[in-house]
């Protein structure tokens, strides 16, 4: 008997399985017709880069390839491309089967990822142009580029294309670099941190340790030592200023800090204000958790420009990379056919610094901002856009007591872009040796 | 009847558990599979351009056929090896380490990385031997606990003394020089030499215990330890050998990882493929030939699943849990066979004995 009822059993399984694979049959041809009208991009733009004629691809069929570290709704800096991205595809009239999209890349999350594989995917589907989101990505983005030179692709945050710069890549003439000067939004952010605090005591949750990283963590540091300096009149040696890096973009379970532990860290050694350096939005919403146990904390997030909603009420603000407008210029580049890998490091729409359409860096304020504050900001702002306010001006000292600027000099680009240490005031290890 | 209960029942899980799991998922249950092929080795199968995804296929299926070939050894000998990530990280780790240090002619720098890679994760698997046979460590514990250490050993090396210049980052190390990477064909990673030595550890696992006196004893031993050891055998070194072999053969594959695929050190250099040989094992029913379709089976899955989210706009997570899903039902459709024949032959043996 029950043999019998094996055997039914059996059947109504494989009838199940045969049944469902044949049901989706819209979905399957969707998925070929965009197969077959990508590859045709991709050839388009072939013949756009290695012509160097002018010729370039037609706007309908454009296609944006985007490669993620994190997830795309990650309220930090994944979310804030991937924003970016859908205002290329807005703006372009075009529709979501233009954006192929691959979050999660990287080696953590996936273990047999090959960029440029995934770069070559992208082409194979129609890709035009492919931004690679991530720092951590930067040999990847390399073989991709040498592996397709004649797709375009952007490297965001690197330097491979800046000819006066360490790591340029002469050969690589598809790869672009396209960075905004967050250093005036952190130097915002850490403004509004310094004229908040009540404990006089300021932190700072870092990612991993680079020059990227430490020019960013040194421009929250000035901008917070200035605000607490000239508009509560005290003195720049009260103010602590401490960071902890965490070890990588993000936590990795094992392999980084907890960066949760490190935010109770910094509470429970008397910082009041958080500011936020890593890729997601953990740092303003411990200190949130703790507020809303009576606690007098502030946070100030990163990199997204709706990552104030995690915790409204204790955020001073954020700064944000609005990557849309960027983004927009190099696809507009390649339908023109006149894609240049270039070195590009924009500062912020000063009319604006909020305009989404012409500012490449803003900074979202916060409920957690009061309104007395909220007019010092203003000023600050009003002088770092007028360049009354030069906050990279000796005299300026490195962390370990060695002059990085002397009196009166002003830091160049290169000078900050390869900042080698934190500057004098910032407590933590900032150096490569992190194990002393 | 017997065939029906163990093939056809258990493929007739699998298919049901994976259809079903891709229709939860929102997506038709053919689509994925076929983008998984597509994005492994090519769609029709090894297309012309397809050469990339096969030759990266590959040199994710090298570490978990090494690593099941090393787990047979174990399994036979009563040993649960969940130490073997540990070891694979060792491996590379010591490969790492040659191939920063030593400046020599190629072959034998390869030579070196690869010696280098099998010494690694030998003294590592050793060392949950000689805790388990001395220390009284269940190789459980203790095997998990140096996966542990292993893995902190590599961040610390990655974030310490191998950071990148001017960098610390859990990101992983600089690339190794070129010469110390595994030869590959041309522009693609994939190492015919690599893939010769996964394929020599299974044939020799195979004939191991096929032919060899060796085998039978440590097969006795994973059998029944207690008797083993009263018919003369020394049970201990036995068992310490298993682990060895098996550490060894998971530290050439942290050297296919580090000098092959990813041509660096990184934190997640073992890419869980150790965990993932022990599925392959289980399923495989420690048959080394039957390793070679099934981890390759997996390999696809681990290379082809971002290729889900790049055409269907699904969680590329979707791979692991593929994986899982059809693992757990092979499992259970393999254990609801074997209960039934069981049934069945006591059945039979009742109908004969009243007959």
């Amino acid at each position: 008997m029950f043999s019998k009822r094996l055997i039914k059993l059996l059947g109504v399984l494989l009838a199940f399985a045969l049944v469902a694979a044949a049901c989706g049959d819209d979905d399957t041809g969707e998925t070929t017709a965009t197969t077959t009208t990508a590859g045709g991009g991709g050839d388009d733009t072939t013949t756009t880069v290695d012509d160097g004629d002018g010729g370039g691809v037609m706007v309908d069929d454009f296609k944006l390839g985007l490669v993620l570290v994190g997830p795309k709704n990650d309220r930090g800096y994944s979310q804030a491309h991937f924003e970016g991205a859908e205002y290329v595809i807005d703006q372009l009239g075009l529709t979501e089967d233009d954006l192929i999209v691959l979050e999660f890349a990287n080696t953590t999350d996936t273990p047999g990822l090959s960029l440029p594989g995934t770069a070559q995917d992208m082409v194979d589907l129609g890709a035009d142009l492919i931004i690679f989101n991530s720092d951590d990505m930067r040999d990847g983005a390399f073989e991709a580029a040498e592996l397709i030179p004649e797709v375009p692709m952007i490297w965001a945050s690197g330097d491979s294309a800046w000819a006066e710069g360490k790591d340029y890549q002469a050969n690589l003439t598809n790869l672009k670099n396209t960075w905004g000067k967050m250093t005036f939004g952190k130097m915002i952010g850490g403004c509004a941190a310094g004229l908040t605090t009540q404990t006089g005591e300021l932190a700072y949750l870092g990612p991993l340790t680079n020059d990227e990283t430490r020019r960013l963590v040194n421009s929250a540091y000035l901008g917070a030592r200035y605000c607490w300096e000239n508009f509560r009149g005290e003195d720049p040696a009260d103010l602590a200023f401490n960071v902890t890096y965490i070890g990588f973009w993000f936590n990795i379970p094992g392999v980084t800090l907890d960066p949760t532990q490190v935010v109770n860290d910094f509470i429970d050694g008397g910082a009041d204000v958080t500011l936020s350096g890593i890729d997601n939005n953990v740092a303003l919403i411990r200190s949130g958790q703790r507020a809303e146990a009576g606690e007098n904390l502030w946070g100030v997030p990163y990199d997204f420009v709706g990552a104030c909603d995690e915790a409204p009420d204790i955020c001073l603000g954020v700064p944000y990379f609005n990557w849309g407008p960027a983004y927009l210029a190099a696809a507009q580049s390649v339908i023109d056919g006149n894609f240049t890998a270039d070195w590009k490091w924009s500062e912020p729409d000063w009319s604006d610094i909020n305009n989404p359409d012409t500012s490449v860096v803003g900074y979202a304020r916060g409920p957690g901002l009061s309104a007395e504050n909220a007019a010092f900001l203003d000023t600050f702002i009003a002088g770092l856009a007028d360049g009354s306010i030069e906050l990279f001006q000796g005299p300026l000292n490195w962390q370990d007591g060695t002059q990085w600027l002397g009196d009166g000099e002003v830091a160049t680009d290169f000078q900050v872009w390869y900042s080698e240490q934190c500057v004098e005031g910032i407590t933590g290890v900032c150096s490569v040796n992190v194990f002393g | 009847m017997s065939r029906v209960n163990s093939v056809l029942l258990p493929a007739a899980v699998v298919v049901a558990s994976v259809v079903g799991l891709l229709l939860l998922a929102g997506t038709n249950p053919w689509d994925p599979l076929k983008i998984i092929v597509e994005g492994s080795i090519g769609w029709p199968p090894l297309e012309e351009g397809a050469a990339r995804k096969v030759g990266d296929t590959f040199m994710v299926w090298v570490p978990i056929a090494l690593a099941s070939a090393g787990l047979i050894v174990t399994f036979n000998a009563g040993m649960w090896n969940i130490g073997i990530e540990g070891q694979i990280i060792m491996g590379a780790i010591a490969s790492a380490w040659i191939a920063r240090e030593i400046s020599v002619s190629r072959p034998i720098l390869v030579f070196l990385v690869i010696l280098a890679g099998a010494v690694g994760g030998l003294l590592w698997g050793l060392l949950v031997g000689v805790l388990r046979t001395a220390g009284g460590v269940n190789e459980i514990f203790g095997g998990l606990g140096l996966d542990f250490v292993a893995l902190s050993l590599t961040t610390y090396l990655i974030i310490g003394p191998w950071a990148r210049s001017g960098v610390a980052s859990t990101s992983g190390t600089d690339p190794f020089p070129e010469d110390s990477y595994l030869p590959a064909l041309g522009a693609i990673k994939l190492s015919p030499l690599a893939v010769g030595i996964a394929l020599l550890a299974l044939v020799g696992v195979w004939l191991l215990f096929k032919g060899t006196l060796y085998g039978l004893k440590l097969k006795a031993v994973g059998r029944n330890r207690p008797s083993s050891f009263l018919l003369g055998i020394p049970t201990n070194r036995y068992l310490l050998g298993a682990f060895m072999i098996c550490g060894a053969l998971a530290g050439v594959a942290g050297t296919s990882q580090a000098l092959g695929f990813h041509q660096r050190l990184i934190p997640a250099i073992s890419g869980n493929y150790g965990f993932l040989a022990i599925l392959v094992v289980l399923l495989a029913r420690f048959r080394p030939f039957l390793v070679i379709p099934i981890s390759f089976f997996f390999a696809m899955i681990a290379v082809g699943s971002s290729s889900l989210q790049l055409r269907l706009d699904v969680n590329p997570s979707l791979g692991g849990v593929l994986q899982g899903v059809l693992v757990l039902s092979a499992m259970f459709g393999l254990g609801w066979a074997g209960y039934r024949a069981l049934k069945e032959m006591s059945a039979s043996e009742a109908k004969a004995g009243s007959g």
